[in-house]
């Protein structure tokens, strides 16, 4: 047991560089994926066919094919199409994982804005709001409520689906994990322990946020959520990552 | 089109689709052990006393908030030769990957039998139905009827995860493919533009099957 820890004491300072490039990937690739959300939520709601019917194509193309192949794509197909090199994978990296759960995160969004009575809607214009006023003042809000609960469960499936840049060799917690076994492989418990346990941590900490958040959100419409359910993990009804 | 190889591809397209029969017994391996392990993990959270349900629920989270390449790292390399099993690769994932994708069938399957009525939990006691018939002939399915449509998303959302298998060395189609490329040095967009064209023709129309059952079963 004392060697478990001597070299869990070696391993520690990799894995720390590791996850360095888990958070940036995870951070960047939501903060992506958030904007693509509402752009491609709001665009479902258009009224001009056009629109609606492309934002519905690559929201299905990102959504059919696996994240690991969009992956290979933006990092080996991607430059010799474009002759343009990103500087680094890790690019590519936050493109295919901003693309993939931005397509997600998406169908929440609609669902969030569908689920915000007609009559809201129909108060905003009958008050005289300008459209942006519509959304940021009432429409938002109450969607917001709805919608941040999934976005909880994406944004642990993103952080999950972050490891997945291993196969493009990309440093991440799980890349340095594995490297510390090719150098020597008797202490692969030690790492994929601690990663495995510094995984669960950065999820714990993620989901504890998306309901505080959520918390702020309903308590601003005047829903209060119960403390104890705050400290809960958010339902998962649907697993994956990719 | 300069950049497309015809001849490639076409060399291309057979050996991606042998790598996709792996792909293809992976997912419904994989899936068979998540269907039945999510039920086993559904009952025990549902009927084990407290000391029994606690652990089981936090080792549940655990494996849901964890990737599941860093389990297959764990499972093929820590817990394969401590246990001296004489697994191979696909076994190892085909297992993670089940048990992985359990976790989550356990919370559909706990929430599909808390949606059965109560006055059918009412009418059991009424006729005084044995336990297993309870179950079997009334709650599960009618419960199955309910689960169907995410249970089969589940089966779909893995379905996109097994290339993850190619990181301990299963050659399913995109491990294939990254071989093919990294022996010839090219053909890269060959490769993974067929690779995401075969998965989007898979998986598209079983998720517009699965929309179909949403509706058909009435969620």
């Amino acid at each position: 047991m004392a060697d478990f820890f001597e070299t869990f004491a070696d391993a520690l300072p990799q894995l720390l560089s590791g996850i360095k490039i888990t958070l940036i990937l995870t951070v960047s690739g939501a903060v992506l994926a958030l904007a693509l959300s509402f752009a491609f939520g709001f665009a479902s709601r258009s009224r001009s066919m056009f629109v609606r019917g492309s934002s519905r194509v690559v929201v299905e193309f990102f959504r059919g094919t696996s994240l690991v192949v969009q992956l290979f794509w933006f990092v080996y197909a991607m430059p010799v199409i474009t002759g343009f090199q990103l500087d680094d994978p890790v690019y590519a990296g936050i493109i295919a994982l901003g693309l993939n759960y931005g397509a997600y995160g998406s169908e929440v969004v609609r669902g969030g804005l569908n689920a915000v009575p007609q009559a809201q809607w129909e108060a905003t214009i009958a008050l005289n709001m300008k459209p942006l006023q519509r959304l940021r003042l009432v429409i938002v809000p109450q969607a917001m409520a709805e919608m941040i609960p999934p976005f909880g469960n994406l944004l642990i499936q993103l952080l999950k689906a972050s490891s997945l840049v291993v196969l493009v060799g990309i440093a991440d917690l799980s890349f340095e994990a594995e490297k510390i076994r090719l150098n020597n492989a008797t202490e692969a418990t030690a790492a994929f322990s601690i990663s495995l346990v510094l995984y669960f941590v950065l999820a714990w900490l993620l989901n504890t946020g998306m309901r505080a958040w959520e918390g702020h959100a309903k308590a601003k419409l005047g829903r209060r959520v119960p403390r104890k359910r705050l400290l809960q993990p958010v339902g998962a009804d649907e697993g994956g990552v990719a | 089109m300069s950049w497309w190889n015809n001849e490639a591809a076409l060399e291309l397209l057979p050996l991606l689709l042998e790598g996709f029969r792996i792909t293809l017994l992976a997912t419904l391996l994989g899936s068979l052990v998540a269907l039945s392990l999510g039920l086993v993990f559904a009952f025990i959270e549902r009927t084990a006393p407290e000391y029994v349900r606690r652990p089981v629920g936090w080792v549940l989270q655990f494996i849901r908030f964890t990737p599941p390449i860093a389990q297959l790292f764990f499972a093929f390399y820590v817990i394969r030769p401590s246990l001296g099993l004489k697994l191979d690769a696909l076994t190892v994932g085909i297992i993670v990957l089940g048990v992985h994708y359990a976790t989550y069938n356990a919370e559909i399957y706990r929430a599909g039998i808390d949606g059965v009525p109560k006055g059918q939990w009412e009418a059991i006691t009424a006729l005084s139905l044995p336990r297993n018939r309870a179950w079997f002939g009334v709650i599960l399915p009618q419960a199955f009827r309910r689960v169907m449509p995410s249970l089969g998303n589940n089966v779909i959302i893995m379905f996109k995860e097994v290339p993850v298998l190619s990181a301990i060395a299963v050659t399913e189609m995109v491990r294939v493919g990254k071989e093919f490329t990294s022996q010839h040095f090219a053909y890269y967009i060959e490769a993974f533009t067929i690779a995401g064209l075969i998965y989007l023709a898979a998986s598209y129309p079983t998720s517009l099957l699965m929309r179909k059952l949403e509706v058909r079963f009435g969620n």
